[in-house]
């Protein structure tokens, strides 16, 4: 039991990029938390200054390895609502195949690798090649099916090749849809498999309740597209994002904060779970029971299981999606639409892994890029996170000194918080005064 | 004998290298056995200062970063620079092409005094790099074989012959004949030219061969109605750090 401590970690390991984390205790109560990224800034609103048109989502996928597809789509559709192109239903169904498997790689990648070694108590995935093979089996199954889905319909794992405004560079064949179909079934055993792991963990019971905000669609489980929407009653078009999303910058980080109508709010699994709940498959909401994961939540840890729902969803749904691609035919002629680069101003908003990914573009007559906005989820969780740990702490102070340190280290990793992306993570610092 | 003992390091960078090494599902578990990877900040919390191999990812773009990598110079017996922005600097060059004063003020207005940014530059303009793994990403199968060849004492063998010769031997119809832009006859293989592959013109994330044939590309262009600066401009995508050679400094 501690009265005074100063926990400093520094980086905070096993998330995506670089972050701090420092904590002054004094007498038992929190005199300083700060959670900043002092991840080495980008500048991509810089970068793409003057670009044309058909590059800036390939300079986009770049902000990020681990989420490319979803700053790529979100970079698409900017570029195509500016320039008023509409791709063919075949290209928008192919997208969100994509986008599926990009989501299952990245929330395998995130409930396996870096977070569930903090269940197992190890380091990391490493030490549990031994004590936990069977786990990183079905980690690695699962991660190599989503990611030969991407590469199959993408042309590569990591930055998309076939993905472009107006649609596709090449088609996937229909064999290869059918080997993709053989895949997705063949996966439900691990999927199986991994629901009796995951039953085990235990998982921090702690609750704060936040607004959360995703997109949302009345007709599916939207995260190639929708309408922003608040578990808070709003929702709004999301051309008009800047109407009640706001950003500021803060001293200690190099990645921005973002409110909405409070203080803060989360983006991510448990977000697009609590606001789009009713739109999973019947076998995603059975996973989720099985798992005691039920909306609304407001267990931040639980964003973990929300994720491995996901994966169910997207499992299921991608089937459904390439039943209907296979009926429909797959034909050469509707892979592009043609492009007119000029003026105009468009908004792409996505559900990356990690949450709400804006990208806005304002292009010149030449169609070349003026101006550009770019909102990454992990900003919008930053001061959500802050929040969190200031309400968890002091429901942990009579721990020991290395509990604090992980549960908080396990909260920010909860996240899955994705720093490249402006930044770096995880350093957290308990200084005894 | 003891397993090599590795550090995995990012610096200014996207994390898709570090995370190709990751994609290697195939053979990351063969990976793990066969060397000791001490860090490697995205998957493994613990750190050392105590490694032979440094695989690096990222640009030096810091000041912060410049101390970071001199010091993993100073420990590593050899660097690989994995991946463009740490082998040329890659897409974050594109920085420098803006100004990193404006680039500071653009994106953090008056609070641009709060942020570190300096030059972005590839690593071994600060420390000597051994070997190169090219590309944006890496081809991870290139890393496997430049760890392994480390490991049994090998020179790894990186290609230095265009993407063409991949392209032909993959059977693509040139993307020229579908009004593209290709860097391909002056771009570094070993990618196994996957842009065409997918119907997309190479984009020189590998950088350019030793030995472009530039005057040759130029011919190419003209063939096909292109100008020169429609190339540059997929140059300075990935390697805008570098000087390229162009057609006109070539000829002077």
């Amino acid at each position: 039991m501690v009265n005074n401590l100063n926990i400093e970690v520094s980086p905070v390991s096993r998330v995506e990029g670089h972050g701090d984390l420092v904590i002054n205790i004094k007498d038992k109560k929190i005199e300083e938390l700060i959670f900043r990224i002092p991840e080495s800034p980008r500048f991509f609103e810089a970068m793409l200054v003057g670009r044309k048109y058909d590059e800036p989502s390939h300079i986009t996928s770049r902000i990020c390895g681990i989420c490319s597809v979803a700053h790529t789509c979100a970079s698409i559709k900017a570029t195509e609502r500016a320039l008023e192109i509409k791709p063919t239903d075949q290209t928008i169904n192919l997208r969100k195949l994509i986008y599926h498997h990009e989501n299952v790689q990245s929330n395998v990648l995130h409930v396996y690798f870096l977070a569930a070694p903090d269940f197992f108590g190890a380091g990391s995935v490493i030490p549990l090649v031994e004590t936990h093979p069977e786990v990183v089996n079905i980690a690695l199954r699962t991660k190599k099916m989503a990611n030969d889905m991407v590469r199959i319909i993408g042309g590569r794992a990591v930055h998309p090749i076939r993905t472009v405004i107006g649609g596709f560079t090449k088609l996937p064949t229909e064999e290869e849809m059918i080997i993709m179909r053989n895949m997705l079934e063949a996966s439900y055993p691990d999927l199986e498999k991994s629901l009796e792991v995951l039953k085990t963990l235990n998982i921090p019971d702690f609750e704060r309740e936040t607004e959360y905000i995703s997109i949302s669609d009345p007709d599916e489980y939207a995260l190639y597209d929708g309408n922003i929407k608040s578990s808070d009653g709003w929702e709004i078009d999301d051309q008009n994002y800047l109407d009640n999303i706001k950003e500021k910058v803060v001293e200690y980080s190099t990645a921005k904060h973002c409110w909405a109508k409070r203080d803060s709010y989360m983006v991510g699994a448990l977000a697009r779970f609590n606001n789009n709940y009713e739109r999973l498959t019947d076998n995603a909401k059975k996973y989720a029971a099985d798992l005691g994961l039920k909306a609304p939540c407001y267990n931040p840890f639980m964003n973990n299981i929300a994720q491995f729902v996901e994966i169910v969803h997207s499992v299921d749904d991608s089937i459904r999606l390439i039943d209907k691609i296979i009926k429909e035919g797959l034909d050469d002629d509707k892979a592009m639409v043609d492009i007119k680069p000029g003026p105009g101003r468009g908004v792409g908003v996505v559900e990356a892994p990690r949450g709400l990914l804006i990208h806005d573009y304002t292009y010149n007559s030449q169609g070349k890029v003026e101006k550009v906005n770019l909102i990454i989820p992990t900003n919008m969780n930053y001061a959500n996170i802050e929040n969190d740990m200031n309400a968890l702490v002091p429901t942990i102070i009579d721990k020991s000194e290395d509990e604090i340190r992980l549960t908080c280290e396990m909260l920010i990793r909860a996240y899955d918080p994705c720093i490249s992306c402006s930044t770096h993570f995880l350093n957290v610092k308990l200084v005894n005064k | 004998m003891s397993k090599p003992k590795v550090g995995v390091f990012g610096f200014t960078g996207c994390g898709g290298c570090q995370l190709e090494i990751l994609n290697l599902e195939d053979q990351l578990l063969d990976l793990i056995s066969a060397v000791d990877i001490v860090h490697f900040t995205e998957a493994i919390t613990e750190h050392s200062d105590n490694y032979e191999i440094a695989l690096v990812e990222g640009s030096v773009s810091t000041e912060h970063g410049v101390e970071r990598i001199k010091k993993i110079g100073n420990i590593a017996k050899i660097i690989v620079a994995v991946g463009a922005c740490a082998v040329s600097g890659g897409l974050n060059c594109l920085k420098n092409l803006y100004g990193t004063e404006r680039a500071m003020e653009l994106v953090y207005g008056d609070k641009k005094d709060w942020i570190d940014s300096i030059e972005v530059k590839p690593i071994d303009q600060y420390i000597k790099v051994d070997y190169y793994a090219r590309g944006c990403p890496p081809n991870r199968f290139e890393i496997v074989d430049i760890v392994r060849s480390l490991i049994v004492g090998r020179k790894p063998e990186i290609p230095n012959y265009p993407v063409c010769v991949e392209c032909k031997r993959n059977g693509n119809t040139c993307v020229y004949e579908f009004g593209m832009t290709c860097m391909g006859p002056v771009s570094r293989a070993g990618c196994n030219s996957r842009c065409p592959n997918s119907g997309s013109g190479c984009e020189a994330c590998r950088g350019v061969i030793d030995d472009p044939n530039v005057n040759a590309q130029k011919d190419l262009l003209a063939r096909y109605g292109l100008t020169v600066e429609d190339i540059m401009e997929g140059f300075n995508l990935y390697n805008a750090c570098n000087k390229v050679p162009t057609v006109e400094n070539k000829n002077n």
